[in-house]
């Protein structure tokens, strides 16, 4: 094997160096070989030992998640996470990133995204029912946002409406540090029999080893070690070679054609072969059963020609999966293969030798021991520093910025800038609405969908604040966690478990080290307090473009069960004459908020303050409330604060309706009408209902105040006997419903 | 009665259709794999939304050539009852079991969001319990779905009453901020010449249930039962 194949370079050093791989990297692969690697086996531990295969930086860290719970039937480790829903059902998800491929080519790269987070869940066995998204664009200003926004859009709709699994909602925002690298997070949540979850494994030696779906070809070479694990330069451009080509027909006949083999016993282990390809499917799974794998390259299905091993092992050609199957199964496994017109082709065997030994025209071009390349990838413990900036930033001297004057004024800006306008522009692309399960559509605080021939139904939701993030990582991480629940509760929802998408800039820099360390310890602390486990997600660095970094974007994916799906609840004022009541208290806290950056153009001060046990508290209240029937609509206070958040929940899509509130004075109106203060929930219900929610409030130990009522069409909000705030809904309506449709033409 | 639900490699609303006339209206049911030959007794055909072979060429061009569409042509000769929503129209369309086409959405968008529909003809097993003019709201998933025919089949559609559907506003008004794809007249849906065969761009499919928060999409799979 010493001998290079014809036209294969020599293997040295430098050939390891422009892999990827570090000298000492390079020291141990010959140290686990005893020799110098094939030019295959380069390849295949170049992408092995990558940053996005292998998690070296992030994993010593990702050890602090809370990842157990009674419901938690797979945690992190596999293809997704899965919980039990109860019904013998359940739910598998994850999500995933596709940021660098979609920044250099936006419409393969946000399809293929969707691509290979669908894998991810149907390998499992399940299958999938809805999607989400989060995605973050540079500033509205920059030359190419518009391009970006319009291709991510396109591409995630293209791929997800033609297979067929809705995209049921997500979040956008927009921030210069991603003028360089957008954020490209994709989630799926399919449905499983809690006792048929399929895993990665390869047991059983003598065990068949099929490829199936789309042939193979030259693209997407190096995605994973040279496109994700690598910064950005000015020359990205030059990269679009390394993104994936997506085809979601073909993926439809994969999914459809695995779910069908997966009824049979004939499957012993499947997995997506996505981010480098062949090999980490086959490491992986034969590195979870302790096994070996031979493949035989020369009945690989190719869609090139003369393509070599090394091109083989590392395409990351999309629509492929690797299935071990019962030895004796394979005439009836290629029968189900057939009948969707896909190629399922025996490619190797199981063995004992717990090597992968890789066979092309005679020549055995790799022979690697699986288990030293699966989990001997080195663990790396990053120095970490804290970023010079973080105390000057956190500094906000209120005093010396002018209270707002024109606050009706000041609120249209707001539901009129591209961070807080609707985003029906996006979601109308997105078929939100087939496999008809949709309860509450995109738009409201949390997507809901019911689960055909259960009384449950599934709430899930995307999101972070990556400003907050930025000030704070710790706090805004806490934050990032409690606002997802909180979403979740106001559809009625219990959170489960999430799923997350760690997106950073590069880990070699000890400031970006620290904000993911930082980040991971919010995302623990509260995932421990409030009882939601981690179960599956994704890191992402090197998020950067020269030298300039993304600020830390921890993106999670939560799932909430509803027990009553017919009590699913949307955001939206819904009868005239109901009680606006607010779930927590007030707050004026002003720090990192929306309104600062927009209006006073200052990204600074303390992130808002989160009591996690308040937080619970609150949520808790609002469920129960949900639960018994008692409101019409639950919003959380967000982006925006209190103003934007009641100025969206008139904005019903069946219809307007208007609101009078009366607040009581505060120290600054800015901070009363638009602070970001944390745990705060608007519900809005009939006045015969009042008591029992005081007392479902004072069981749970949350605070409630009665702010106003709803009707008419105009908002009206008044701080003590001043009417600060008083417009028609349709002329809030009009800059929110506008915003974007005007900014992308 | 029977449903037929034909499946084409693609298809992706077979299952809501499905569970619809099964689960919701308690018929009976089966899916029938564009390879097959023969309708297994179904005494109607529904022919889903979905993107049948991927839609990489012309929305149904290729779906026309599956051998089960030569079976649903003599079924639909013979008068048996034939819908086809979204893809399903467009495939009917082009297998000419149905005249005009469906082209491109006027924005070149995909478009996911609730219309209006005026009921313009009730004479067809798929309308027949539907006040004519009655307003129902559904939701449309298309982005190749602005009817297209030339002036003379939109005249002859006009005259013969074989316009099923037209996109209006919520009383019932036609204008062009109500047509979400640029369709000519306005067309939503279509019938045949014999008025068994309809075509519709909107999902009744995804608004028969309460849970959904509209069920006005009901009353054309009741119209069909019990003929």
């Amino acid at each position: 094997m010493s001998t290079p194949l014809p036209q294969e370079p020599v293997v040295d050093l430098q050939l390891a160096l422009s892999h990827g791989l570090t000298q000492e990297e390079f020291e141990k692969v010959r140290a686990i070989l005893g020799r110098t690697p094939s030019f295959t086996e380069l390849g295949i531990f170049s992408v092995m030992w990558s940053e996005h295969c292998s998690y070296k930086s992030s994993r010593i860290h990702l050890k602090r998640f809370p990842t157990t719970g009674a419901q938690v039937l797979q945690g992190p480790g596999e293809n997704a996470g899965a919980i039990d829903i109860g019904g013998g059902l359940a739910a598998v998800f994850k999500m995933e990133s596709h940021n660098h491929p979609s920044y250099v080519e936006p419409y393969q790269g946000a399809a293929t995204g969707v691509g290979g987070i669908l894998r991810d869940i149907f390998t499992m066995g399940a299958r999938p029912i809805a999607s989400m998204n989060s995605l973050r664009f540079g500033s509205p200003d920059h030359p190419r946002s518009k391009y970006l926004v319009g291709g991510v859009v396109a591409g995630i709709a293209g791929y997800g409406n033609c297979i067929g699994i809705p995209t049921v909602g997500g979040e956008v925002m927009f921030h210069p540090s991603y003028d360089g690298n957008i954020l490209v997070n994709v989630m799926n949540l399919g449905i499983a029999h809690a006792s048929r979850i399929f895993k990665g494994q390869a047991r059983g030696p003598g065990n068949t080893v099929f490829y199936v779906g789309s042939r193979t070809g030259r693209d997407g070479i190096h995605g994973a070690s040279l496109l994700a694990s690598a910064s950005f330069e000015a020359d990205s451009e030059s990269k679009r070679p390394t993104v994936q080509v997506g085809d979601p027909f073909a993926e439809k006949l994969l999914l459809e054609a695995c779910l069908e083999l997966m009824k049979t016993d004939y499957v012993i282990g499947i997995q997506d072969m996505g981010a480098a390809g062949l090999t980490s499917s086959s490491v992986e799974m034969a590195g979870r059963s302790g096994t070996g794998i031979d493949l035989d390259l020369d009945r690989v299905p190719v869609r090139e020609e003369k393509m070599t091993p090394y091109e083989m092992m590392l395409s990351e050609s999309q629509e492929r999966m690797l299935v071990v199957v019962r030895r004796g199964t394979e005439e009836k496994v290629r029968e189900i293969f057939r009948k969707w017109d896909l190629e399922g082709v025996a490619v190797g065997e199981v063995t004992s030798t717990g090597h992968l030994q890789v066979k092309f025209r005679g020549n055995r071009v790799a022979d690697i021991p699986v288990k030293p390349i699966a989990e001997g990838a080195p663990i790396l413990k990053r120095p970490m520093a804290r970023p010079a900036n973080a105390e000057g930033d956190a500094r906000l001297d209120l005093a010396r910025i002018k209270d707002v004057a024109h606050p009706a004024k000041a609120l249209k800006g707001l539901l009129g800038s591209l961070n807080l306008c609707s985003r029906e522009w996006i979601y109308r692309q997105y078929d939100h609405m087939v496999r008809s399960n949709t309860i509450v559509r995109p738009g409201s605080d949390a997507a809901v969908i019911r689960i055909k021939g259960s009384s449950h139904a599934l709430a899930l939701t995307t999101d972070c604040n990556s400003r907050y993030c930025y000030l704070d990582p710790r706090a805004g991480a806490r934050i990032a966690v409690a606002e997802a629940s909180r979403n979740l509760a106001c559809s009625g929802a219990v959170a489960q478990a999430l799923t997350d998408c760690l997106n950073f800039g590069n880990p070699e820099r000890p400031e970006v080290m620290w904000q993911f360390s930082e980040c991971v310890d919010g995302i623990a602390e509260a995932c421990q307090s409030l009882e939601i486990p981690v179960i599956s997600g994704n890191v992402s660095f090197y998020n950067e473009t020269e030298g300039r970094g993304i600020l830390p974007t921890p993106t999670i994916g939560m799932v909430g069960i509803i027990e009553d799906a017919r009590s699913a609840m949307h955001s939206y004022f819904a009868r005239e004459g109901d009680l606006i009541v607010l779930l927590g208290t007030l707050g004026e806290e002003l720090g990192g908020s929306e309104y600062l950056s927009q209006v006073h153009n200052l990204e600074a001060g303390a992130v808002p303050h989160l009591d996690l046990a308040r937080e619970e508290a609150v949520q808790y209240a609002c469920i129960d409330a949900i639960t018994e029937g008692l409101v019409a609509s639950a919003h959380d206070c967000a982006e925006g604060g209190l103003a934007v958040a009641l100025a969206e929940c008139c904005f019903h899509p069946q219809g307007l309706l208007g609101a009078e509130v009366v607040l009581p004075a505060g120290k600054r109106l800015d901070a009363l009408l638009f602070g970001e203060s944390q745990s705060r929930i608007l519900v809005s219900l009939q006045k015969a209902s009042l008591p029992k929610l005081e007392k479902i409030c004072q069981e749970r130990d949350a605070p409630f105040s009665v702010l106003g009522t709803v009707g008419g069409n105009r908002l009206k909000i008044s701080v003590g006997q001043d009417a600060e705030i008083n417009a028609t809904v349709a002329e809030l309506r009009k800059p929110w419903s506008e915003a974007l449709p005007t900014w992308m033409v | 009665m029977k449903f037929g639900i034909v499946v084409f490699p693609g298809s992706n609303c077979e299952h809501d259709c499905y569970h619809v006339v099964k689960h919701v209206l308690r018929q009976d049911a089966s899916f029938l794999w564009h390879k097959e030959k023969n309708l297994a007794r179904s005494d109607c055909v529904i022919l889903p939304g979905g993107f049948a072979h991927g839609d990489y060429l012309r929305c149904g061009a290729m779906a026309k050539f599956s051998p089960i569409m030569e079976t649903v042509s003599r079924f639909a000769a013979e008068g048996g009852p034939v819908v086809g929503i979204c893809n399903g129209f467009q495939i009917l369309a082009e297998a000419g079991l149905l005249p005009g086409a469906l082209i491109r959405n006027r924005t070149l968008h995909y478009l996911c969001q609730d219309v209006y529909l005026r009921t313009d003809s009730n004479a067809s097993p798929f309308t027949r319990k539907i006040p004519h003019g009655k307003v129902l709201k559904m939701p449309i998933g298309h982005g190749e779905g602005c009817y297209y025919a030339d002036a003379k089949t939109l005249s002859r559609l006009e005259v013969e009453g074989r316009i099923a559907f037209r996109y209006c506003d919520a009383k019932g008004n036609l204008d062009e901020e109500s047509n979400p794809n640029g369709s000519l007249k306005s067309i939503a849906g279509v019938l045949n010449e014999r008025g068994n065969v309809l075509g519709l761009m909107p999902h009744p499919d995804r608004c028969a249930e309460a849970i959904l928060g509209n069920e006005d999409g009901r009353i054309l799979f009741e119209s069909v039962i019990g003929r």
